[in-house]
């Protein structure tokens, strides 16, 4: 059955791991910028990594007839340096053009302190100017319920935000209903240690009805599983869901709301 | 757009009983080691005992309060980011330092 891996980070992931995604029924997978797994010394290593996700990553899934799209901004992790920050966003309307790039993500908060929320303000800001679609990533464990909030408002205090062009990422039960409430999208993540496990992801799909959500690997340089959409999906048909709900979740949706962005083509 | 269709029913409880019961008895074990070996009283066993009352409530929404209680209650934006993890639980004294 075909599905979207619409949030991993294969920067972190070897080519064999293409190639068993492209076997378990992938057909493109979308990257968001973030942090990997150390903090960059300059704006020099975000241009080389922007260069990378939306020039490199595409050929090497374009060998298993994957698409491959990304995201770009500098992650939370490493926005508390404001200069930095301020440096890397100042790269990124060059690569708006790229052919597989979707929008400004992923942003969003990591210790909910006040640098963080005013770099994300900023990235709010560009994507606004430019009118692109916003991924954002939502803060770990007991940081979570705090910076969704956080982020919450910041989106809705932006006049020229659409909740319908922004999907809020890694939300669990306690954050779920404030994001779909608002109207914006929500993604879950599937971690084998934290985040959300199959089983709790299809609850949450079962209690919201499906709509406006996606599900993803994240797949990055931590412990995580780049089939984890596959393998939930197999949960889902033991659980009873029939092929096209399963297909509307893994597939549907993620084209839902990555296609407002006419560069999204399968 | 909404035309949800509800899974076919199956049973959960054969589904999933015996992974439950797995981790339930490794959230004993994990309390018993952590008394015999005097840690029972770091903060996150602490907040992870609080939250097992939500397991014996009666309302459907268990897992929300759980979660609910191990999270940073607090809502201002913190002065500095020291650190870029997280522990899973939210220690009380923490708010007095950088709240
Ligand atoms: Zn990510």
């Amino acid at each position: 059955m075909k599905y979207i891996e619409p949030h991993g980070h294969m920067v972190s992931r070897t080519t064999d791991d293409y190639e068993r995604m492209a076997l378990a029924g992938c057909v493109a997978i979308c990257e968001p910028a973030f942090w990997a797994g150390f903090d960059r010394n300059s704006a020099q290593g975000f241009y080389d990594y922007f260069r990378q996700i939306t020039e490199y990553e595409p050929k090497r899934a374009a060998r298993f007839g994957l698409k491959h799209f990304s995201w770009l901004c500098i992650n939370p992790k490493e926005a508390e340096d404001v200069q930095l920050a301020d440096d890397v966003i100042a790269l990124i309307p060059e690569f708006l053009n790229k052919p597989n790039v979707l929008g400004i993500g992923e942003i969003g908060l990591n210790k909910n302190s006040r640098n963080e929320l005013l770099i994300l303000e900023k990235h709010i800001q560009l994507a606004a100017d430019h009118d692109q679609l916003v991924l954002v990533h939502t803060p770990h464990l007991e940081d979570k319920r705090k910076g969704t909030r956080l982020i919450l408002d910041a989106l809705k205090n932006h006049a020229k935000i659409n909740p319908e062009r922004v999907i809020i990422d890694h939300v669990e039960e306690h954050t779920i209903d404030l994001v779909l409430d608002q109207g914006f999208w929500a993604g879950m993540t599937l971690y084998p240690e934290s985040k959300c496990s199959p089983h709790r992801a299809i609850d949450m799909l079962e209690q919201r009805q499906a709509e406006h959500i996606w599900m993803n690997s994240a797949c990055d340089w931590g412990v995580s599983d780049p089939l984890a959409v596959p393998k939930t999906m197999l949960e889902m048909r033991k659980r009873g869901w029939s092929q096209e709900s399963i297909q509307r979740v893994v597939f549907e949706n993620p084209i839902a709301f990555m296609g407002q962005c006419e560069k999204f083509v399968l | 757009m909404n035309d949800w269709q509800p899974p076919q029913q199956v049973n959960l409880v054969d589904l999933s009983f015996m992974d439950t019961r797995f981790k339930l008895i490794e959230v004993a074990a994990f309390l018993d080691r952590v008394q015999h070996a005097g840690q029972d009283t770091d903060y996150r066993v602490t907040a992870l005992k609080s939250a097992l009352q939500f397991l014996s409530q009666s309302e459907p929404d268990r897992a929300k309060q759980v979660l609910l209680s191990l999270s940073d209650p607090s809502e201002e934006p913190i002065a500095k980011a020291t650190i870029q993890g997280a522990a899973g639980a939210y220690q009380i004294e923490r708010m007095k330092v950088e709240g």
